[in-house]
């Protein structure tokens, strides 16, 4: 279970993340939503350890993981994937994959054997499949289209075994039917690994027809959480956020 | 072409552990057979011309393929590198002189010493991104000539290590033999090849190219970058040191020229000349760069306007190093064929 108590952080005086305390029970899935400017990305940040929490706690079932490096809490189990894919340019895509495990197994500092290790390769051919990278193995990352580029981001994340799986919009950049594809994905990953996944997103759509939980964050303050009905009940989300979607809706 | 698909040629990751004994048995071979090669050509050709040629590229091959684990593995341009090249002449040559300690001791010695310097500086460099990283390994660079310019009492300051490096036998090797030290500097540099395609192809190697391509990305699958960084900074230097040593072998003294900066931009010219993505292109940058020194000086004094003109030449028009533009051409090549 991962829970997040009290937690804060401010650039200047702005509160990125105000006082946030949530829980994601085992093998949940949650989307977190909210303007542009509500302090997602940062509320992700601070969980990975990328950025240092001024005050709160984290939570993974009971260790506290506030302030450690972001190596650390991915050895804990907290996996993430980014808004822009994040991968190794230059490396195949199986090379990717099995230097990720390579990682997650301690051996990235081996000096006397050859790489790949034998014993890292079921586990990367395992992800390989999952995410339907397998038949572009040979690929070099930089060549990958745009969504098998956020597709390897995700596998990279999802090669370490991760507990919790935190996704920074992965549909960020596509276009519609992409979109469909890549959220079945994530949603189909779930149901298959059984982990905890929290993701982002700004399609509502997306987020009332596959989100079980929903957390809405504004100002770095959560406004609201719950069902994905609750949420579109909820007069402060509608004022705050909905409401405006809804005009640009209606707009077009 | 990617620089690993180049390193791997054809073979495909699909069976990779077979492949990985194999693969290390050819490189045994080829490691082997270079090293015959090597130490039968002064029976062929005995011009001591070709071997003191030899040795320098031995010298200066290492040093720049230690250079290249850092610029091309790793993305770090340090343009301190040939400060350990100055560490293992003068650490070697004033062992030596001062303590009359068998060779091989004093070669470990100066691993030693090169060891903890390494790891001292690096420990302060290796957190700081490129520009900065790059002037800081500089400044140490200066720092360590301008110490061996002015403690003239152990280094003989501007005059370098004068006299001779005393080199007795040992292992019925005998170093004041030019055709001895011409196969032990050919035995180090086929070692030191060996050891750096080791690093560049084992599991560590891999973790410096992810390193190289997106950091951040690397310390989210839980990578110490830090602790890498100065891991390969600290093996890089072992190597240059071990250039450094032969370079003290074959001159039998030291100079500070060996420590200054102009080494260090030597060796960021090798690596730019023989291009960065293969693991021989530093090897083929060097002996370009002698065979250039050595002709070049000889027919004009102006010799650093002709290196500049050959330096542009690479990085304006062909945008990469010989190595490089090969390895593409033989691909596009092959491709074509397969059409």
């Amino acid at each position: 279970m991962l829970e997040i108590r009290s937690l804060s952080k401010s650039f200047g005086g702005v509160k990125a993340t105000d006082n946030v305390t949530l829980d994601f029970a085992d093998g949940s899935l949650t989307a977190v939503i909210g303007p542009n400017g509500a302090g997602k990305s940062t509320f992700f940040n601070l969980i990975t350890g990328a950025l240092t929490p001024d005050a709160g706690q984290i939570l993974l079932n009971g260790v506290d993981l506030a302030g450690r490096t972001p190596p650390e809490i991915v050895r804990h189990g907290i996996g993430r994937a980014f808004q822009v894919a994040s991968i190794f340019p230059s490396l195949t895509v199986q090379e990717t994959m099995l230097a990720a495990v390579c990682a997650d197994q301690r051996k990235a500092s081996v000096l006397h054997r050859r790489f790949p290790l034998s014993e890292t390769r079921d586990r990367a051919e395992h992800a390989m499949e999952l995410l339907g990278l397998a038949s572009k193995r040979n690929r070099t990352a930089a060549t990958l289209s745009h969504g098998d580029q956020k597709l390897l981001d995700i596998a990279l994340a999802l090669v370490l075994d991760p507990k919790v799986l935190l996704l920074d919009e992965p549909t960020a950049g596509m276009g519609t039917e992409e979109r469909w594809r890549m959220i079945d994905k994530v949603r189909e990953l779930w149901e298959k690994q059984k982990i905890t996944v929290v993701f982002i997103e700004h399609d509502m759509d997306i987020v009332f027809k596959i989100a079980p939980a929903i957390v809405v964050l504004c100002y770095g303050r959560i406004l609201a959480t719950g069902t994905p009905d609750a949420i579109r009940r909820n007069e402060a989300v509608i004022e705050a956020y909905l409401g405006t979607e809804h005009h640009a809706g209606a707009a077009v | 072409m990617s620089e690993l698909q180049a390193d791997q040629g054809a073979q495909a990751l699909d069976v990779p552990q077979p492949h990985a004994k194999t693969r290390r048995n050819r490189d045994v071979l080829i490691a082997l057979a270079a090293f015959v090669v090597l130490a039968l050509l002064p029976m062929v050709f005995s011009s001591k011309f070709l071997l003191d040629f030899v040795i320098r590229c031995a010298a200066y091959g290492l040093f720049a393929t230690s250079l290249n684990l850092l610029v091309g593995y790793t993305g770090l341009t340090s343009f301190g590198h040939g400060m350990f090249f100055g560490l293992g002449a003068y650490g070697f040559g004033l062992m030596m002189q001062k303590t009359g300690v068998s060779v091989p001791v004093a070669f470990v010695a100066t691993l030693a010493i090169t060891f903890v310097t390494a790891l001292v500086i690096g420990a302060i460099c290796v957190r700081l991104k490129e520009i900065y990283f790059a002037f800081v390994t500089l400044a140490f660079q200066m720092l360590i000539h301008s110490t061996i310019l002015s403690w003239v009492s152990l280094t003989g300051g501007d005059q370098g290590l004068r006299g001779g490096i005393p080199r007795p036998p040992f292992w019925g090797i005998d170093l004041s033999n030019h055709l001895h030290l011409y196969v032990t500097s050919c035995a180090l540099l086929v070692i030191g090849l060996f050891l750096m395609h080791q690093i560049a192809q084992s599991p560590f190697g891999y973790t410096l190219r992810m390193i190289r391509d997106n950091a951040t990305r690397a310390s989210f699958i839980g990578i110490d970058v830090w602790r890498a960084k100065l891991t390969i900074f600290v093996l890089a230097a072992l190597f240059a040191s071990t250039g450094g040593v032969i370079m003290a072998l074959f001159v039998s003294g030291a100079y500070p020229e060996f420590a200054y900066w102009t080494i260090s931009g030597e060796g960021i010219f090798i690596n730019m000349l023989g291009g960065v993505t293969t693991f021989l292109g530093p090897m083929v940058g060097t002996v370009l760069l002698l065979i250039l020194n050595d002709t070049v000086t000889r027919l004009t004094e102006y010799h650093g306007l002709v290196l500049g003109i050959v330096i542009l030449f690479f990085a304006i028009g062909l945008r990469k190093g010989l190595m490089d533009f090969v390895i593409e051409w033989y691909a596009q090549r092959r491709d074509a064929r397969g059409k």
